[in-house]
């Protein structure tokens, strides 16, 4: 797909060796691949259509964050901020803390781009998606995020990558690599958003040491004319815990792979994610979980709504390797459709070639419950301000099971406003 | 203020209520009891409007108005309440949120403002301290992982804001230690007045020890059999249903 990069792209740049090699590895793989095409199995019901002209260069804002249109979840904590793809120190914070290293590829020392050379694109198979070989292709820059040995990270590292209006064939690349070392903690934000058309092609890279817990979310506030194809991929050694929470709004095309690698005994998943779309927005989540070992376990939760002409796409993927006796797995996806011209394609894929394990799912297009709606209308709310009640409370019930009260608190207006209700209360503020 | 004519009614083509009548005038409190399967439950389901309960003959008018013309949610707003026997668990609404939800549409059908957030907040605390229930769960979702008792207190917190009419207890009192019996009762002798009726649907003399009923009804297999003052309930629980049946049969 040679004639899909423009010669601006190809061009030579000042990166160091190690970052030159990738991208030219990158761009070796990406030259050799196909587009997929619908009769690709993995993107049946997702078109590239509106992505088949040559890719260009996104170009440099400096607008401020007001013309920007900002609105960022406030974290406490550190926060990096880039505008199509470039970054903009003006309009990021970062809080010193003892137990991590953030640096972006650009800057790292010797010591960190050894790390990040070593790292990077070790949990991705590189020659599979060709959406990762063209993010190697032209990657420039990256953030790497390492948290010590046994330590706690103290707040929440948030990392922005918003799009001002560009041409939808302007690509913004984007590659976080996160090494959480033995027995670390820390909470992980990766925040998508953008106005107008935008290109993203975001992929982020996890890998959990033994005993690791890393708290991560990957939001996807994007307009409804962006497009973005991107990846999330984790390797979880022996103990470690992920907590992974995916939204995603807005978006006329947007497939998110997230492929989570359980590598050593005893490692724990859970994995949220919602999608709330409507006018002609299309998401497409495809989950794998790999299962390679024993004693590993995994709760995976996606729900959806899905209104006006918009589409969705679910596939879980859950492959138990012979080896991953004791495993347990969980799988539920539920979409409710709001119109009848909204579409929504799921289905669990299970592979089980172990025979000693626990393994449950569901896919399901969903009805509201009628005793919950009965109930609702016996305390004299009408029926269709009902039905928004328990569908805000259907999605809501994901984000309240979320570790982050900043995060929450975040969300909830956002919830509010795509539900257009009034949920008037701020529930934390009932107690208080 | 309800007048209940020969009602007949069918859950999934059985028919359940066979020509009950029951009148209930302002500031009366009724009781119901009876043996177990005998309609009490319907009965409630029936005046709230729950969809699969149907009637076949009779008529209900409550507040001068044809309930079985009105929707669910018109009858409550037209201060008809029940307290479910078995509230449902709606995860992801908070109870803040229904509880708001729930008086803005009430008041709203009554052409009166709507309590602002903060003026609201207070007085739902206000009702979670009465029926001795920790803050903490205006902030849970709705009825979600509470106990049965705890569901049944919030039952009455909602009686409490909502102000209704007619208030229908189905069962409140059953599962209930005597501490949270003696709440039930507080709640709802703190509620009478002579404009407010209540029909209470119990199994057990022990809750009308403490709210004092002017009339006392027996249902049996969907009717109202026997009807009397307090003293029935009494000598129900002495003697039980079954000397009724003979009564009847004889
Ligand atoms: N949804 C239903 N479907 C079928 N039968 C029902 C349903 N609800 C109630 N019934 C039946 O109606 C009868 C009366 O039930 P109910 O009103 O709950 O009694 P009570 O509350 O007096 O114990 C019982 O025989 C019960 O099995
Ligand atoms: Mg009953």
């Amino acid at each position: 797909m040679a004639d899909l990069l423009t010669p601006q792209l190809n061009a030579e740049s000042s990166a160091p060796d190690w970052l030159q090699a990738r991208r030219l590895a990158g761009r070796a793989v990406w030259e050799s691949s196909e587009l997929p095409t619908r009769k690709t199995e993995s993107w049946k019901y997702t078109s590239l259509f509106a992505l088949q002209r040559p890719f260009m260069a996104a170009t440099e804002s400096a607008e401020s964050a007001e013309e920007l249109g900002f609105e960022l979840p406030q974290l406490a904590g550190s926060r990096l901020v880039f505008v199509n793809g470039f970054w903009r120190e003006d309009l990021s914070d970062i809080v010193p803390d003892e137990a991590i290293e953030l640096v972006r590829f650009s800057e790292a020392d010797q010591t960190q781009a050894a790390l990040i050379a070593q790292h990077l694109g070790s949990v991705v198979p590189g020659n599979k998606h060709p959406f990762s070989a063209l993010n190697d292709a032209v990657l420039a820059d990256g953030v790497f995020l390492r948290i010590q040995k046994g330590s706690k990270a103290a707040c929440p590292v948030q990392l922005v990558w918003h799009n001002s209006q560009q041409v939808d064939t302007a690509i913004n690349s984007q590659r976080l690599l996160v090494l959480a070392e033995q027995h670390s903690e820390a909470t992980v934000v990766e925040h998508f958003s953008g106005q107008g058309h935008s290109f993203t092609n975001g992929l982020s890279e996890l890998i959990l040491a033994a005993g690791a817990t890393l708290n991560h979310s990957r939001l996807h506030l994007e307009s409804a004319e962006a497009l973005h194809i991107g990846g999330l991929h984790a390797a979880l050694d022996r103990d470690a815990t992920l907590n992974s929470f995916h939204v995603a709004f807005g978006g006329k095309l947007k497939r998110v792979d997230i492929v989570i690698n359980h590598q050593g005994r005893g490692a724990h998943c859970q994995l949220d994610g919602m999608y709330l779309l409507r006018g002609q927005e299309h998401a497409d989540y495809h989950t794998c979980i790999e299962h390679a070992v024993p004693h590993c376990t995994t709760d995976e939760t996606f729900r959806g709504i899905v209104g006006d002409k918009a589409s969705a796409v679910f596939n879980g993927r859950i492959h138990i390797h012979p080896d991953a006796q004791k495993t347990r797995a969980e799988l539920s996806n539920k979409n409710l459709l709001t119109s009848a011209t909204a579409e929504v394609n799921t289905k669990p894929e299970l592979e089980i070639y172990a025979d000693d394990v626990q393994c449950a799912h569901g896919a399901t297009v969903a009805q509201l419950d009628e005793s919950m709606l009965h109930y609702l209308r016996t305390r004299g709310i009408p029926a269709d301000e009902a039905l928004v009640l328990l569908s805000y409370g259907f999605i809501n019930a994901l984000v309240e099971k979320q570790r982050l009260e900043s995060l929450r608190d975040f969300l909830k207006p956002l919830l509010a406003d795509y539900f257009g209700a009034a949920l008037a209360v701020d529930s934390d503020d009932a107690a208080g | 203020m309800l007048s209940i004519k020969d009602l007949h009614a069918e859950v999934e083509g059985k028919n359940i209520l066979k020509g009950l009548n029951l009148g209930i005038r302002e500031g009366e409190v009724h009781a119901i009891m009876g043996p177990n399967g005998s309609g009490k439950s319907t009965l409630g389901h029936v005046l709230s409007g729950r969809p699969g309960y149907e009637i076949t003959q009779g008529s209900v008018e409550f507040l001068g108005k044809d309930l079985m013309e009105l929707d669910t949610e018109e009858r409550a707003q037209l201060g008809l309440f029940l307290a479910f026997q078995y509230p449902v668990e709606i995860p992801g609404v908070s109870n803040m949120e229904f509880l708001k939800a729930s008086v803005d549409a009430v008041r709203e059908s009554q052409g009166a403002s709507a309590y602002d957030t903060v003026g609201f907040m207070r007085r739902a605390r206000e009702a979670c301290t009465a029926v001795d229930l920790d803050q903490a769960f205006l902030k849970r979702g709705v009825n979600e992982g509470f106990s049965g008792g705890e569901k049944k207190r919030n039952e009455l917190m909602q009686m409490m804001l909502l102000e209704p009419r007619l208030c229908i207890l189905d069962e409140t009192d059953s599962g209930l230690d005597i501490d949270a019996l003696q709440v039930v009762a507080s709640c709802v002798n703190a509620m009478r007045s002579d404009s407010r009726s209540f029909l209470l649907v119990t199994h057990y003399q022990r809750l009308l020890g403490y709210i004092e009923p002017d009339f006392v009804h027996v249902l049996a297999d969907g009717r109202i059999i026997k009807s009397g003052d307090k003293s029935l309930a009494l000598e129900l629980e002495a003697k039980g249903y079954s000397w009724l049946n003979d009564g009847e049969v004889a």
